[in-house]
C-alpha cells in the first residue's frame, strides 16, 4: 500500500513541480476551444443546435484527460531506459503495486488537467446545467483518465523504440479524440463513422460529460457510466498483464 | 560463493547474447567483468538482477536460485544500470526516500542511512537540489547511494565510469574501493576499460562475443598469457584489442537523450 502511494505521490509531485508544462499542455484544448468553438459556433446555432460552445466544452475536457494520460504512458518508454522505472522494476515489490501507482498516480495528473481546462471552459462563458452536476462529471472524467491512463501504461509496456510513438499518435490517440463526438454531434452521422464511434471509449466518457453536465446526452449516462466501467476493468487488467511482462 | 553463474546461455531470436557461461564471485570481493561492448556484460548483469530470464543454465545469488526466487533475491542486490535511473525531477533526498519504501526499510533507520550514506558519497550539501541540477559524476555516486541504502549483500556496477571526465572517474573508483571496509559489500562491475579493472578488480573474467575467456587475478591473467599488461593479455586471450560493436536501439536513444540533456 505504501508502495502504491509513493509511486501515486511522486506522479503528483512531478505534476505539480513542472509549471512550465503545465501551461504548455494547456495550449492545444486552448486552440480548439477558441478556434473551433468561436468560429463554428455560428453555423452550430443556425443549424438549430443551441451554444457551441455549451456543446463543444465537455469534448475539450476530455480530450485534455486523453492526452495527458497517453502522454505519461508514452513517456514510460524513455523512463524504461533513461529513467526511474527500472529502479522500481529491480525492487522487491509486486509489478502490480508498481502498476497501480503509475497508473492512478498518471490518471490524477489527467483530472487536475481536466479540471484546469473545466475552469478555462468556465471563463470562455460554459455554463453547467448545476453546480450539484460538476462532483458527478468529475466522476465520468476520473473513470475516462484510469481508462487511458491504463491504457497507456500496456503501450508503453509493449513499446519497443520512439518510432512507436509516432505511430501512437496517428493511429490511436488522434482518431480516439476525433471519433469520440467531441466536436460533432453524434446524431445522423454516416453509419461507418457512427459505428466507429461506438467502438472509442472516448465517446461514451464525452457522452457522459456532456450529459451530467449539460443535459444533452445521446446514450444516457447510465449506459454511458456501465460502458466505462467495463472498459476500465478490461484495460487495468490488460495494463497490468502488459506491465508484468516487461523486460528491461 | 556468494554468486554462482552455471553454464547460462541467453539468445536473442537467433543472436546468442551470452554463450555457455560459468564463474562464481567470492564474497567480499571486487570482480570486474571486462569485455568491449557488445560482448554480453550488461545482458549478465541483468540476468542477474532479475530482468532478463535465462534460456538455459541457472544463476544463483547468496545461495538463492535468481529466477524462482525473485523478490527474496532483489532484497540482496543493489545495482547501478549503465542508463540513469534517478528521478531527475525530484531531489537527491526523494530519491534516496522513494528507495528506502520500496525495500520497505522503516522511517527511522532509512533517515539515518540516508543521511550516512549521502554523507559519504559527498552529496549531503546537495540533498534538497533537484537531481537535474547534478553533475555526471554526482549522479553517478548518488546512484550508488542509492543502490546501498538496504544494505544489499552484492552491489552490481554496470560500467560505472562511463561518460565520466577522468577526475570523476577517479573519484568514483576511491569510493568504490572504500566500500569494501565501510559496507563489507561484494562489488560485481561491467567495465571496457582495461586500466580500470587492473586498478580495483580482485578478479577479472574477461568476456568476448558472449563467451567467457579466462578469469583470475590481473596477475594471473597476465602470467597465463606471458604478457605484462592487461591490455597484452586481453590481445592474447581474445585476439583483438577492444573495439566497439555496431549500435544497438538502446544507442541510438542513448545519442537522442544526449542531445536533449544539453
Amino acid at each position: 500500500m505504501t508502495v502504491v502511494f509513493i509511486l501515486w505521490l511522486r506522479e503528483v509531485k512531478k505534476y505539480l513541480r513542472s509549471r512550465v508544462q503545465i501551461i504548455a499542455s494547456l495550449g492545444s484544448p486552448l486552440m480548439y476551444l477558441g478556434v473551433l468553438g468561436f468560429g463554428l459556433g455560428s453555423v452550430f446555432q443556425r443549424a438549430g443546435e443551441g451554444s457551441y460552445l455549451q456543446f463543444m466544452a465537455p469534448g475539450v475536457i476530455g480530450m485534455t484527460v486523453l492526452f495527458t494520460a497517453m502522454f505519461s504512458g508514452i513517456a514510460m518508454l524513455w523512463d524504461r531506459q533513461f529513467g526511474f522505472l527500472k529502479e522500481t522494476l529491480v525492487a522487491p515489490v509486486p509489478r502490480l503495486a508498481i502498476m497501480v501507482g503509475r497508473t492512478l498516480g498518471g490518471a490524477t495528473v489527467a483530472v487536475l488537467q481536466g479540471t484546469l481546462i473545466f475552469g478555462v471552459t468556465l471563463i470562455a462563458g460554459f455554463r453547467p446545467v448545476s453546480v450539484l452536476a460538476v462532483p458527478l462529471a468529475f466522476l465520468v472524467i476520473a473513470l475516462i483518465a484510469v481508462i487511458f491512463s491504463a491504457l497507456a501504461t500496456a503501450i508503453g509496456s509493449s513499446l519497443k523504440d520512439m518510432q512507436g510513438f509516432q505511430m501512437v499518435m496517428n493511429f490511436l490517440v488522434m482518431p480516439t479524440f476525433f471519433l469520440s463526438g467531441a466536436i460533432y454531434p453524434l446524431e445522423g452521422l454516416p453509419r461507418v463513422l457512427g459505428a466507429l464511434t461506438r467502438v472509442d471509449p472516448l465517446t461514451y466518457g464525452v457522452d457522459g460529460v456532456r450529459g451530467v453536465l449539460t443535459g444533452r446526452t445521446h446514450f444516457g449516462v447510465a449506459l454511458d457510466v456501465a460502458v466505462l466501467l467495463g472498459v476500465g476493468v478490461l484495460f487495468v487488467v490488460f495494463g497490468a498483464w502488459r506491465f508484468s511482462k516487461i523486460e528491461a | 560463493m556468494i554468486i554462482r553463474v552455471q553454464h547460462v546461455v541467453k539468445s536473442f531470436g537467433n543472436v546468442v547474447a551470452v554463450n555457455d557461461v560459468s564463474f562464481d564471485v567470492r564474497p567480499g570481493e571486487i570482480f570486474a567483468f571486462l569485455g568491449p561492448n557488445g560482448a554480453g556484460k550488461t545482458t549478465t548483469i541483468k540476468m542477474l538482477t532479475t530482468l532478463l530470464r535465462p534460456t538455459a543454465g541457472s544463476l544463483e545469488l547468496d545461495g538463492l536460485e535468481v529466477t524462482t526466487h525473485q523478490t527474496e533475491v532483489r532484497k540482496r542486490f543493489g545495482v547501478v544500470f549503465q542508463d540513469p535511473s534517478l528521478d531527475s525531477d525530484l531531489t537527491a533526498w526523494e530519491n534516496m526516500d522513494i528507495h528506502g519504501v520500496l525495500y520497505h526499510v522503516p522511517r527511522h533507520p532509512r533517515r539515518e542511512r540516508c543521511e550516512v550514506l549521502l554523507r559519504m558519497f559527498e552529496l549531503w550539501e546537495r540533498r534538497d537540489d533537484m537531481v537535474k541540477t547534478f553533475s555526471g559524476g554526482m549522479k553517478r555516486r548518488l546512484e550508488i547511494a542509492r543502490g546501498l541504502l538496504h544494505t544489499p549483500k552484492v552491489l552490481f556496477l554496470d560500467e560505472p565510469t562511463l561518460g565520466l571526465d577522468p577526475q570523476s572517474r577517479n573519484q568514483m573508483w576511491t569510493h568504490v574501493q572504500s566500500l569494501r571496509a565501510t559496507e563489507g559489500v561484494t562489488v560485481f562491475l561491467t567495465t571496457h576499460y582495461m586500466d580500470e579493472a587492473d586498478r580495483v578488480a580482485d578478479r577479472i573474467a574477461v568476456i568476448d562475443h558472449g563467451r567467457l575467456v579466462a578469469t583470475g587475478s590481473s596477475a594471473e591473467l597476465k602470467a597465463q598469457t606471458g604478457t605484462d599488461s592487461l591490455e597484452a593479455a586481453f590481445l592474447a586471450l581474445t585476439g583483438t584489442t577492444i573495439r566497439d560493436e555496431s549500435a544497438t536501439a538502446a544507442d541510438q536513444m542513448r545519442q537522442v537523450a544526449r542531445v536533449w540533456r544539453r
